[in-house]
This record gives structure tokens, sequence and C-alpha cells, in this order.
């Protein structure tokens, strides 16, 4: 196409309009709904509307991905998409991991007046 | 000719090498990863954010503090500023360096709009008594949203250098890989706002 330029051609990015309106009116969408689902209170437990924002938040982060970043397995030869993955795994594992483990950590600790008895003892 | 095979040969072995190779590849390559390692540095933030969120020290809570239609203004502004730097690389594809040079500071004043709310609210929050040092729950919600803000801050430092750059010299292909690398941080920091925007400011409304 006349309309690649130097970079895209040997990037394999490329920016389109139609990918910039999609990749917009989606994260409109994406954006609103959670806002008005934790604002106007409209599920019935703070648990189920997390879950649900959680879950736009989700899809929209891959919206952005293949729309405004225009990702996709091709860029680079897929080695964009090969550190991608990695950075998820790893992000992954560290969340899960220090939530998982600080949890415990906490429930494990024991209350503070309990605390202040051991010193007492021998 | 005893040299079509070898060459062949060689074909073969450089599974991944098109023959398109170019040094502006590498550029836009490492930067990608350069992103994945802030992704990394941000994955922390938020991992601190989740542990100590909750830790309140007797102190405000995210829902007596964060104002909900302020942060959906400033998530507007953002996912504006990504489609407005959108329409500045399209303008870079077709060659057209009015276009470039028009989109490019409407992107740097809604990102400094972005950056202007944000700190209006962190001042009103530190008027408020709620620092960073009133309880571990402040501390990591000031750490992790004030280094989002400082790379929206240095992003539009980058930007109104690059379009000093355009300016002078026009769309060389040394600035069109500048704005590409651009054009990805700009939406990597949309990216991290979304995480941003539910699991600090939605979520900690709704607990």
């Amino acid at each position: 196409m006349s309309e690649h330029t130097a970079v895209d051609k040997y990037s394999g990015y490329h920016a389109s309009m139609k990918s910039y309106v999609t990749g917009f009116f989606l994260s409109v969408l994406l954006t609103a709904t959670p806002f008005w689902l934790v604002m106007a209170k409209v599920l019935p437990t703070p648990g189920v509307t997390a879950l649900v924002v959680l879950g736009f938040a989700a899809v929209q982060i891959v919206v952005h991905m293949v729309y405004f970043l225009h990702m996709n397995a091709r860029v680079e030869g897929g080695w964009s998409m090969l550190a991608l993955l990695f950075t998820a795994v790893l992000v992954l594992i560290m969340l899960a991991g220090s939530i998982w483990v600080m949890y415990n950590l906490n429930t494990s600790m024991m209350p503070v007046h309990d605390m202040t008895q051991m010193r007492l003892m021998p | 000719m005893q040299i079509s095979p070898s060459l062949a040969t060689i074909d073969a072995v450089r599974f991944y090498d098109d023959g398109a190779h170019h040094p502006q590849q590498g550029t836009l390559l490492g930067f990608w990863i350069y992103l994945m390692s802030d992704c990394l540095i941000f994955a922390v933030l938020f991992a601190v954010y989740a542990v100590l969120g909750r830790s309140f020290a007797a102190g405000p809570a995210g829902a007596d503090l964060f104002d909900l239609p302020m942060v959906a203004v400033n998530t507007g502004l953002l996912l504006f500023s990504s489609v407005t730097f959108g329409l500045a690389m399209i303008g870079m594809q077709h060659g057209h360096k009015k276009a470039v040079l028009s989109w490019l500071p409407v992107t740097a004043v809604l990102g400094t709009a972005f950056v202007g709310l944000e700190l209006y609210e962190f001042s009103h929050l530190i008027a408020e008594g709620a620092g960073p040092q009133r309880s571990a729950f402040l501390s990591s919600f000031f750490t992790l949203v004030g280094t989002h803000g400082l790379h929206v801050t240095f992003g539009i430092i980058w930007l109104v250098t690059l379009m000093l750059q355009v300016y002078k010299l026009g769309l060389t292909s040394e600035n069109q890989r500048r704005l590409m690398c651009l054009s990805m941080f700009w939406h990597f920091l949309d990216v991290i706002w979304i995480g941003v925007f539910t699991f600090v400011y939605l979520m900690g409304v709704l607990a």
C-alpha cells in the first residue's frame, strides 16, 4: 500500500482510522459501564460488582492492546507478542503470589493483645 | 550454480529473518521490551496497593476520599488523548506534517489537563489531611497514582520535544520512529490507567 511508511513497513505496526474508531467506541462502552455500575449501585452486592468491574477492565486492556497498540502475533515477527505474554505471566505470578502470601501472613499474625502477653511469658 | 543450495540453507536457518531487517525494527522491539519492564514496575506498585490498600490506620478510606465523577473526567481525557495521538499517527502514515502538528498539541493539552486534574486531586487530599504519610493505604495510593502521573508528565515533555523536531526537520524516518515509540508509550499509559481507575478508584469506593 502506498500509505505504508518506512517504519510500519519494517515493523508490522500499522494504524488505521477504522481501528482507532472501533477501539474508541469499545473503550467508551467498557469505561462508562463500570463507572455506572459502581456509582448507581446497580448490582446486589459490592463483591459481585467488583468482579464484574475487573472483568470489564480485563476486556478493555485487550481492546487497547489490539486497537490502539496494534498488537498481534505478526508484529516484529511475533517477538512483541512473546514479550507481552511473558510479562503477563510474570505479572500474574507476582500479583497473585503477593496477595496470597500477604493475606496468609496477615491471618497468621497473632492479634496485638496476644503479643503483649507474650512478652510476659518466660 | 553452487551458491543457490547454500542460500537456501541460509534462508532455512534464518527463520525469523524475512530479509526486511532494518535498524528501526530493533528500536521498536526494544522500546516494546522497555514498556514491558515498565509494566513490571506498575505490577509491583499494584501488588503493594493490593496488600496495603486496606490498612487505613483509622484514617479515611477510599470511599470517603475518591470523587468518582472527577476520575471519570480524567479517564475520558486520557482516552481522548489516546485517540488524538492515533489521529496524529494516521497523519504521519499519510505523510501529512500539518495533521501531525495539529493533533500532537491537542494530545499534549489533553495530557496536561489530565496531570493538572490529578495534581488538583492530590493537593485537595493533602489539604484534607489525607496525604501520603497518613496511612499505608494513602502511601501506596500516592505512589501508584503518582508514578503513573509522572510517566504522563514525561510523556508530555517528550511529546513537546517531538513536536519541535517534526516542525523543524519534518517527518524524517528518525522522527517517524520516535513518534512510533512515543505512541506506544502513550497508549501503554492509557492501559495502565485502566488498571488504576478500576482497581484503585472503583473498587476503593466499593469496599
